[in-house]
């Protein structure tokens, strides 16, 4: 049977530091300089070394935005790995292994190939790497010079020995990926695509921390929690180019803290963390709304309750993230759902949390974080920066009453005033006080900043029908999955609503869903907490789709769902 | 008026006890920095939550008065963004022993170049009468209705221990002593520790100003404070109680200085596109 694709999923697993991320990373560079586009997700265990991981790349001559279960070829680094990968195998899956890894006799499409053999014999068990992803440039049908390019750049350090050998491992393992192509009759037509190749190839945890410089962002304190810690690395080791400030903080309260202090004397700054983390912040929070000291907080979801599944993924902290914090105070929060996206509205977390001098929350998630994507050029536009610090004078009142909310904000050192800002409730000057009256006034001003928020909240992104009874919704991190399985599955006649900022909502949230009779959420938590938010606000949701496996929503069981609507 | 002169106008309600050892911690800290010659626009006094946390209220100054136990680092975060400022933390021993002990220890890690003036008087006065961490054992409380059995925390030791480039105690019934060590503890380039005895009249009745001049002494002419382990026998002394400077290390650099942002002030910084183009052409 000759099976012609335009896309392919290929999965990679073994155990954590053994090859996969290697063989992930000659990959993507090669195919995406070939001008394939591509998309990567991975899942692992909670362990540096051993255990079982895998990642999933996929290639499509339409750029892919979100994991498949399905996988095309598997190719499993181990035994455990063929085993941890088992239950996605399909009668389509094309398994390429050692002929010790997995053994012939079973009701699989099992392709031997010897990457260890060829790799003892050129002299170095490390050419295992290469040799499995000239195999799979060989099924694929990638110009080979392309993967010779690679491995001259990746190691020109080590010498011509290395890299000659590195070459032809590649060469070998690519013969091997021709001939099967050509033996199990596996056409693969992808179409490349020449812009690719010029597009920058980032994963998320790049998009929100490239994202933040953009937005201006200048500190950073942070405890190292997974899956946020990546943000804090990639701030630290850019932290000399652009003049960030970054400190690991002996813990949350204390980075939640300096980053208030800094934000005080007027810094942009950020704190990353995940639901644990974040819970020890929230007083923190709490201080931000009362002082309106703007700070922008990177949550980085992953499933509780407590310790709950470190390396997994969920989105079950917008609820955390909403009512965090004691009192009452304005907020924001945004949860984009791709790379693109991500660029342009952690700039925006960070002029919102300016411009209305308040806590701005991004919700991420592991799976999010970990996928790597292609992105055009276009999306690391720089924002115009929103700028709210004034030069004060001597009479300067830091809490001056305002008709928007907003008293114009000064910080030490930057004039002749004096900037006074107190946890207790205050008067303008910023001296605690406990008269009740002021108390009201100063109350009033900060939550008419809701208001504000309001008419700058970013509306959804619409896809699919104009008009529609029903109406699919998302938020964050499930956009790609369920765009794609929207278009997959043919109906025409559902619209689709992608929130990438979940609170406040826009002014005229209503006018979004008007004809909807059935509206349908879509989420990976349990309790479906955005359909709540939705309903809180008047909308009736018909249908929760709700994923708490600690697993992304994969393409295909979003079809069937979309399909039996 | 001045415009060196920290004073609040006549009419602030100071909200303290008659008698509290805060007023002359006020009174002496003014001087202090008038005598520093430090401008009020230039200075910046943190605090936590307590009635010692009350005290930047009271005297002219850019005032951050955030929340229990963080002062310090709040404080860190300020100098971080913005070294040209004197950063001064005013709080008391619930404050920053208890509630911010993890800060207190890894502050001093830090090393950044702040003044900490621990209101030190032995009790929760805030909150009324509990045991605090600096609490003589035996003493009786709303809660520690049998007496504290917990060993007090000992400030001094712990900061010795922890290499603390500055450590020194005072003792607010001496005001010409105490305004001179912190003089010196704001001068010093590095974090800077003062605790600093002061009577609660109405919750301590056992730690009051006869208690305290009977049970202190100063360290003499000739103590060597770079001496790191006589500072530390000196520091766990228990029948007297040594005031002055107990220990220097003016090896250690500050914290802020060895950052990677060099675009301070952090308010003035601005993207730099050119080196973000650069970053995404990296990427590609």
């Amino acid at each position: 049977m000759k099976s012609v694709r335009d896309e392919i999923s290929i999965v990679l697993g073994g155990a954590a530091g053994k090859g996969v991320q290697t063989v992930e990373g000659i990959l993507l560079s090669v195919l995406k300089s070939e001008g394939y586009a591509v998309f990567a997700s991975k899942e692992y265990m909670s362990r540096v070394r051993g255990g079982s991981n895998s990642t999933e790349i996929r290639v499509a001559s339409k750029k892919p935005r979100a994991y498949v279960r399905a996988m095309d070829i598997c190719f499993p680094f181990d035994k455990a790995a063929f085993e941890h990968l088992k239950p996605r195998i399909s009668s389509e899956t094309i398994i390429i292994a050692d002929e010790r890894i997995v053994v012939s006799g079973m009701d699989y499409k099992i392709i031997h190939a010897p990457i260890s053999s060829i790799a003892t014999e050129l002299g170095n068990s490390l050419f295992e790497n290469t040799v499995a992803a000239g195999v799979v440039l060989g099924i694929l049908g990638a110009d080979i010079s392309g993967l010779e390019d690679f491995l001259r750049k990746r190691f020109a350090a080590k010498g011509d020995k290395i890299i000659e050998g590195n070459i032809e491992a590649g060469r070998q393992g690519y013969k091997i990926g021709e001939h099967l192509a050509y033996a199990e009759n596996l056409e693969i037509k992808l179409s490349k695509q020449e812009s690719v190749k010029g597009e920058a190839m980032i994963d998320g945890t790049e998009a929100i921390a490239m994202g933040a410089v953009a937005g201006g962002c200048n500190f950073i304190a942070s405890y190292p929690m997974s899956p946020s810690t990546g943000v804090l690395q990639f701030l630290a080791k850019e932290s000399e180019r652009f003049g960030i400030a970054v400190e690991q903080a002996e813990d949350e309260i204390a980075s939640i803290n300096m980053g208030l202090g800094a934000s005080f004397a007027g810094a942009r700054p950020l704190v990353t963390t995940s639901g644990g983390g974040f819970a020890l912040m929230c007083e923190g929070v709490s201080l931000s709304g009362m002082m309106e000291l703007p700070i922008v907080i990177h949550i980085a979801e992953r499933p509780g309750p407590a310790t709950g599944l470190p390396t997994r993924t969920e989105q079950g902290d917008l609820e955390l993230a909403l009512y965090s914090g004691h009192g009452e105070f304005p907020r924001a929060i945004f949860a984009p759902g791709d790379h693109e996206e991500v660029l342009e509205v952690t700039q925006r977390a960070f002029n919102m949390a300016e411009k209305w001098q308040s806590p701005v929350f991004l919700l991420s998630d592991q799976y999010f974080l970990d996928t790597v994507a292609t992105v055009s050029n276009d999306a690391f536009t720089i924002l115009p920066e929103v700028r709210g610090i004034i030069e004060t004078t001597k009479d300067y009142r830091r809490y001056e009453y305002a008709e928007n909310g907003i008293s114009p904000r000064g910080v030490p050192g930057y004039g002749e005033g004096l900037v006074v800002s107190d946890s207790d409730e205050h008067t303008e000057d910023g001296h605690l006080t406990e008269d009740l009256d002021t108390r009201v006034r100063m109350m009033d001003k900060r939550m008419k900043k809701l208001e504000g928020l309001a008419t700058d909240a970013l509306p959804p992104v619409r896809l699919g029908a104009e008009k529609a009874e029903t109406v699919l919704v998302g938020w964050g991190s499930t956009h790609g999955a369920i765009a794609e399985a929207l278009e997959k599955s043919g109906r025409k006649d559902i619209a689709y609503l992608h929130f990438k900022q979940v609170y406040p909502f826009p002014v005229g949230i209503e006018s979004w869903f008007e004809g909807a009779r059935n509206i349908v959420v879509v989420e990976n938590n349990y309790a479906g907490q955005f359909a709540n938010l939705l309903e809180k606000h008047g909308a009736k949701v018909s249908k929760r789709i709700l994923k708490y496996t600690g697993e992304p929503f994969d393409v295909e069981e979003l079809v069937k769902q979309i399909v039996s609507l | 008026m001045d415009s060196k002169n920290f004073d609040m106008p006549k009419e602030t309600d100071i909200a303290w006890c008659p008698g509290c050892g805060n007023f002359p911690l006020l009174t002496i800290v003014k001087m202090a920095l008038l005598e520093l010659d430090i401008v009020p626009e230039k200075l910046v006094s943190v605090s936590g939550i307590g009635q010692a946390g009350k005290a930047p209220h009271y005297y002219r100054t850019h005032v951050f008065n955030g929340l229990h136990g963080r002062a310090l680092s709040a404080a860190t975060g300020i100098k971080m963004a913005n070294p040209e400022l004197t950063v001064v933390v005013e709080s008391g021993d619930g404050d920053l022993y208890g509630e911010g002990g993890n800060h207190f220890t890894h502050t001093i890690r830090r090393n950044p170049n702040i003044t900490a003036l621990v209101h030190n008087n032995m009790v929760y006065g805030l909150t009324k009468g509990q045991a605090s961490p600096t609490s003589e054992v035996g003493m009786k409380t709303p809660v520690q209705v049998l007496g504290v059995v917990l060993e007090p925390f000992n400030p001094i030791a712990s900061a010795i221990a922890l290499d603390c480039s500055f450590v020194a105690r005072a003792f607010v019934g001496d005001v010409a002593q105490t305004k001179e060590i912190i003089k010196k503890a704001i001068t010093h380039q590095g974090f800077s520790l003062v605790d600093i005895f002061q009577p609660c009249p109405v919750f301590n009745k056992q730690n009051t100003y006869p208690w305290f001049k009977e049970k202190v002494y100063y360290l003499e002419e000739t103590y060597d404070t770079k001496n790191r382990a006589e500072a530390f026998r000196r520091a766990i002394e228990s029948e007297k109680l040594p005031l002055g400077v107990f220990y220097e290390n003016p090896d250690r650099t500050n914290f802020e200085s060895q950052l990677g942002n060099h675009a301070l002030p952090l308010y003035k910084h601005r993207v730099n596109r050119e080196v973000f183009a650069e970053m995404t052409r990296e990427k590609v």
